[in-house]
């Protein structure tokens, strides 16, 4: 394993050579899809090219190599995020559908009128309304934990919001919208001093530093792989075996199923009973391939460099006048969202994409945050390993130009 | 007052003069920036258009058949935007503007800039101005 450097990083990422309106890309949009290095990219196309077949249901050659290949990944994801058997690996689209997988099935299940349901005020729009419908239809009641100024939850509150009646927390690790890293093993554990079982919305964790489930103790964990230098299309749902064993099926339809007659059937044991239908199989192998390229990483390195991006940038910043940071707590990974003095956030975010500088505008999927701090919207530069200080000069000083174009003129 | 089609083309040629999005995002900007103030009386929920992602307030009146329009935003971009709207649509009799087919929008390549959030944004503007040219001709042909 070669030690972690960004510019041979780099090469392996076809896409940062690409420019915009002829000037180099600028890409600090990671926190909305990684870019994906371009042995991922072969893996799509080498799928296809040579392997394509459906599994599990073929004898002849290409089924089995496609079989063999897809059911490998889930060793790897087990492995990546170390649960303790790979039973425990749902496949599903992503973090959106592993918890609205977790809410149709455990939540449907579990959760009865005048109980809780606890998230945080930092999720994600998809950590929040799955919830509200199943709030909706079984007459049970959403409970949000606050966060003060600086985008950290006030844990003391967690005494009171755990109650009798909460029957899960459903929570986010690292924010997206403020990149705060959420203390998840601690407020595990506070759940399950009552009883209480945990979903951890791994979307923006996972790309950031390595997860151990077993050591957070999580009983559900979801993530998407677009976002871990994967592609599109494909996430995972991790749950403890006990507990996914005795949730209902999610969908119906072919391989979830043991037997089928028009009498009674019976569904596929775990965790093939969640995954009705042929499943993503080209995406799966090259999430695969996605997490060979994250273990053939210097990890350590690659997460001390971005620790380092990010904190240069913060301080660039922070020597800008008019710019407020949204999101300041003392752990943070990956996020620097901020607000312009008299400067509409997608103005400015529009006059770097002229210049070929890539980041988000607006609300980021968590209105309630953007509510929260009082702010209609932010610009948002997120950052994965492959990004430079360069690149973050390069933001700093068109950022500069912004301001001065946009921000009203004061009389002289 | 140039007719409809004659100020469209001008825009188009002004346009065709730059070089690249940049100067079109700047000119855009630099033509927000010069927008007439909106009476602040009009900047109450009543005149907000609904469906932009950024708050804009239109304010439409009719003075001897012809239609005029005022605007503001709190987004210089979308401002801009307005402007260009305002320059070919205001001070024009209402029948025309509803059946303004505004190509000039598609020709300058202004929507393959802007995110569809924001294309939704600048449909929204142009029905809304669409939706007092309507009043305004439903209520001459009354009289
Ligand atoms: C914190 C968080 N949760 C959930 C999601 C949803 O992920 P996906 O759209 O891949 O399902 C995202 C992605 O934007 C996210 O950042």
């Amino acid at each position: 394993m070669a030690t972690f450097n960004v510019n041979d990083i780099r090469n392996d990422f076809p896409i940062l050579s690409e420019k915009a309106y002829g000037k180099p890309l600028v890409y600090f949009d990671n926190a909305a899809t990684s870019q994906k290095p371009k042995v991922v990219i072969d893996a799509l196309v080498n799928y296809y090219m040579h392997d394509n077949a459906n599994i599990h249901r073929g004898v002849h050659f290409l089924s089995q190599r496609a079989s063999e290949a897809f059911d490998n990944v889930r060793e790897k994801v087990r492995a990546f995020i170390n649960a303790s058997s790979e039973k425990e690996i749902i496949f599903v689209k992503g973090t959106t559908e592993a918890i609205n997988l977790v809410a149709a099935t455990y939540g449907r299940k579990n959760i009865g009128k005048g109980d809780e349901i606890l998230i945080s005020a930092m999720e994600h729009h998809s950590n929040i309304v799955p919830w509200q419908l199943l709030c909706e239809e079984k007459g049970a009641v959403l409970k949000v934990i606050p966060m003060n100024d600086k985008g950290e939850l006030l844990l003391d509150k967690l005494n009171t919001l755990l109650t009798e009646r909460t029957k899960l927390v459903s929570l986010v690790h690292v924010s997206n919208s403020l990149g705060t890293i959420n203390p998840v093993k601690h407020i595990i554990s506070l759940a399950h001093q009552k009883g209480i079982p945990v979903l951890i919305d791994g979307a923006q964790s996972t790309a950031h530093a390595p997860i151990d489930v077993q050591d957070l103790d999580a009983d559900f964990f979801a993530f998407s792989g677009h976002k871990i230098l994967g592609p599109t299309g494909v996430g995972c749902l991790y749950g403890k075996l006990p507990l996914l064993e005795e949730m209902p099926p999610y969908q119906g339809g072919g391989e979830m199923i043991s037997s089928v007659t028009f009498e009674k059937t019976t569904y596929n044991e775990v965790p093939y009973k969640f995954e009705a239908g042929t499943p993503n199989i080209a995406d799966v192998i090259a999430l695969g391939t996605a997490i060979d390229y994250w273990n053939n990483l210097d990890r350590p390195g690659a997460v001390a460099w971005e620790e380092e991006l990010l904190e240069y940038a913060t301080s660039k910043i922070s020597a800008i006048p008019g710019v407020r940071i949204i999101g300041t707590a003392e752990k943070k990974a990956g996020v620097l969202s901020f607000v312009i003095e008299g400067v509409n956030a997608m103005d400015a975010g529009m006059y770097l994409d002229t210049k070929g500088v890539a980041v988000r505008t607006g609300q980021h999927c968590t209105e309630p945050v953007m509510l929260r701090f009082g702010v209609p919207g932010t610009l948002r530069a997120s950052f994965m390993f492959y990004n430079t200080k360069e690149e973050i000069d390069c933001l700093m000083e068109n950022l500069g130009k912004a301001i001065q174009l946009l921000q009203p003129q004061t009389a002289l | 007052m140039n007719t409809m089609q004659e100020i469209e083309d001008e825009i188009v040629e002004d346009f065709n003069l730059f070089d690249g999005w940049e100067e079109k995002y700047q000119y855009i900007i630099e033509l927000g920036q010069k927008l007439p103030a909106l009476d602040v009386k009009y900047k109450v929920d009543e005149y907000k258009i609904k469906g932009c992602q950024s708050s804009v307030w239109l304010h439409g009146e009719e003075r001897e058949g012809k239609l005029f329009f005022m605007a503001d935003s709190d987004s210089t971009f979308v401002k801009g935007e307005i402007a260009l709207l305002i320059n070919v649509l205001s001070g024009q009799p209402a029948d025309e503007i509803l059946n303004a087919k505004l190509e000039f929008i598609d020709k300058i390549g202004l929507r393959q800039h802007i995110a569809v959030t924001r294309a939704n944004g600048l449909s929204s503007m142009i029905k809304q101005m669409k939706t007092y040219a309507f009043a305004a001709s439903n209520h001459s042909k009354q009289i």
